[in-house]
């Protein structure tokens, strides 16, 4: 009867819930799967790896991203690395990584760190940039030297640009890392992937975590790159 | 693993036997990429023309009613950070699988950078050629179609290329969807590791990214010849 109704995939999406909430046998049979633990356990995985990719490619991007706008050179490349970064297929560079250099952890994390690092190097560079050069002369002329200009001037001022960055890669991190199974990573992904083991609830409980997993990330960065605007420029629109 | 090797040996060549990486291989079987490369431009050309028609309804709405901008750049933000995997299984009980699903999630993806990048070229034409333009009579709908759409044409290519080269690097997972496309050619069954056609049908994404990128941007010069007149 309700699948005479047009709304009958609302069943689905039911079924998909019961997934997330209940163990129940594999389709493969003998084991059990889903239910909150494992749930879980897949989501930490996610995370993982996400955030261990996020944060080598912060660790590289960032510093390079203020030394080229502090220095003002490589602009060609900060600019057009972002470019280059989004032609490239994160399925091929996954697939690239796997084939190369084999599955597991590492190299799945390097393949995404690579993803990463052009919108936060771009970002950064941007960021640097747009200080306000009179800003950085007043520094210069109480008495800065380089490093603490970078440091107290640039990096403060970039933080909101860095954090969009940041925030655009994590997503799209995110994003990738579900199709990490096929690189022996079980991220939440392998709901989506392995069909034959979770069945039809499963994968369409893949979906939903992965969705959610991708806003709830999206939400925190968009509040991170909110507080990153230093103070004085909060309250100083009106100047 | 063998086996999905040897399935792709065509030409008895044993360096596709040892899972090496092998041009010559790409050459005589370049006739398998064809097809995944046109169903890979279908898509990308169909979801960026279909995001467009959609993106500019919305911006020529939000242009009359300034208010529906916030709304529509939360929406389409949502369809932003969804990742397409999950959007193509989202979709499926609803949809299916096949070409139809895909392409609404490769759509719906690109939304945000297009309206957001009609939105802001229209309001970065300058106040004075609106006057200039109302000086001379213009009807508003007149003066949307021959003053603000022109001078907005760089800011709308801008989010176009956007857009085209990241929809060619997530069409390539339309190939979970049921849809084709190059991955196609990336994914045997759960398998990424055959070499020589990860670096192939990769490369050929890459290289079809960059091609259209080329055509946009000589549309964009066809379409705004006064800025060729002076020296950038």
């Amino acid at each position: 009867m309700m699948v005479d109704l047009p709304l009958g995939f609302l069943s689905d999406f039911s079924e998909a819930f019961d997934f997330i909430f209940n163990t129940r046998e594999a389709q493969t049979g003998g084991v059990q799967v889903g239910g909150p633990a494992e749930v879980l356990e897949f989501t930490w995985e996610h995370v993982k790896v996400s955030g261990a990719a996020i944060g080598v490619a912060c660790a590289v991007a960032i510093p390079a991203g203020l030394a080229l706008g502090h220095a003002g050179k490589g602009e060609l490349l900060a600019i057009s690395i972002s470019n280059i970064g989004r032609a490239v297929p994160s399925l091929a560079l996954i697939a690239f990584f796997v084939a190369y250099l084999g599955v597991g952890f590492t190299n799945v994390t390097l393949a995404l760190v690579l993803l990463a690092i052009p919108p936060i190097l771009t970002n950064t560079y941007v960021g640097v940039r747009q200080v306000d050069r009179d800003v950085i002369d007043a520094g210069r002329g109480m008495g800065l030297n380089p490093q603490q200009v970078v440091r107290r001037i640039e990096l403060p001022l970039a933080l909101p640009s860095i954090f969009g960055g940041i925030r655009t890669s994590a997503v799209n991190v995110v994003a990738t890392a579900t199709i990490a199974p096929l690189a022996g990573v079980l991220t939440l992904g392998d709901y989506i992937l392995s069909a034959n083991v979770y069945g039809q609830d499963g994968r369409l409980a893949g979906a939903i975590l992965v969705a959610l997993l991708a806003l709830c990330v999206e939400a925190a960065f968009a509040g991170l790159q909110r507080l990153s605007v230093p103070r004085g420029l909060a309250l100083g629109d009106h100047i | 693993m063998l086996a999905q090797v040897e399935i792709r040996e065509r030409s008895g060549d044993s360096c596709i036997a040892r899972n090496d990486f092998c041009p010559g291989w790409i050459v005589d079987n370049f006739d398998r990429y064809t097809d995944p490369l046109a169903e890979h431009l279908f898509l990308t050309v169909a979801a960026v023309a279909c995001g467009f028609v959609i993106a500019f309804t919305l911006a020529l709405l939000a242009r009359r009613r300034r208010w529906i901008v916030g709304p529509i750049v939360g929406v389409t933000g949502v369809l932003y950070t969804l990742p397409s995997l999950a959007v193509f299984f989202l979709l499926l009980p609803i949809t299916g699988r096949g070409t139809t699903t895909a392409l609404i999630a490769l759509t719906a993806y690109t939304l945000q950078i297009i309206f957001r990048n009609i939105i802001t070229g229209l309001d970065n034409v300058p106040p004075d050629a609106r006057d200039a333009g109302r000086g001379m009579g213009l009807t508003d709908r007149q003066l949307l179609w021959r003053v603000e759409l022109p001078l907005a044409v760089p800011d709308i290519v801008a989010g176009l290329r956007i857009a085209t080269t990241t929809t060619v690097g997530l069409a390539t997972l339309a190939v979970f969807a049921g849809a084709g496309g190059l991955g196609e050619q990336i994914v045997t069954g759960s398998n990424i590791t055959f070499k020589t056609g990860v670096v192939a049908a990769g490369g050929l994404a890459v290289l079809l990214a960059l091609v259209l990128d080329v055509v946009l941007l000589t549309v964009q010069r066809l379409m705004t010849p006064w800025r060729r007149a002076q020296p950038a």
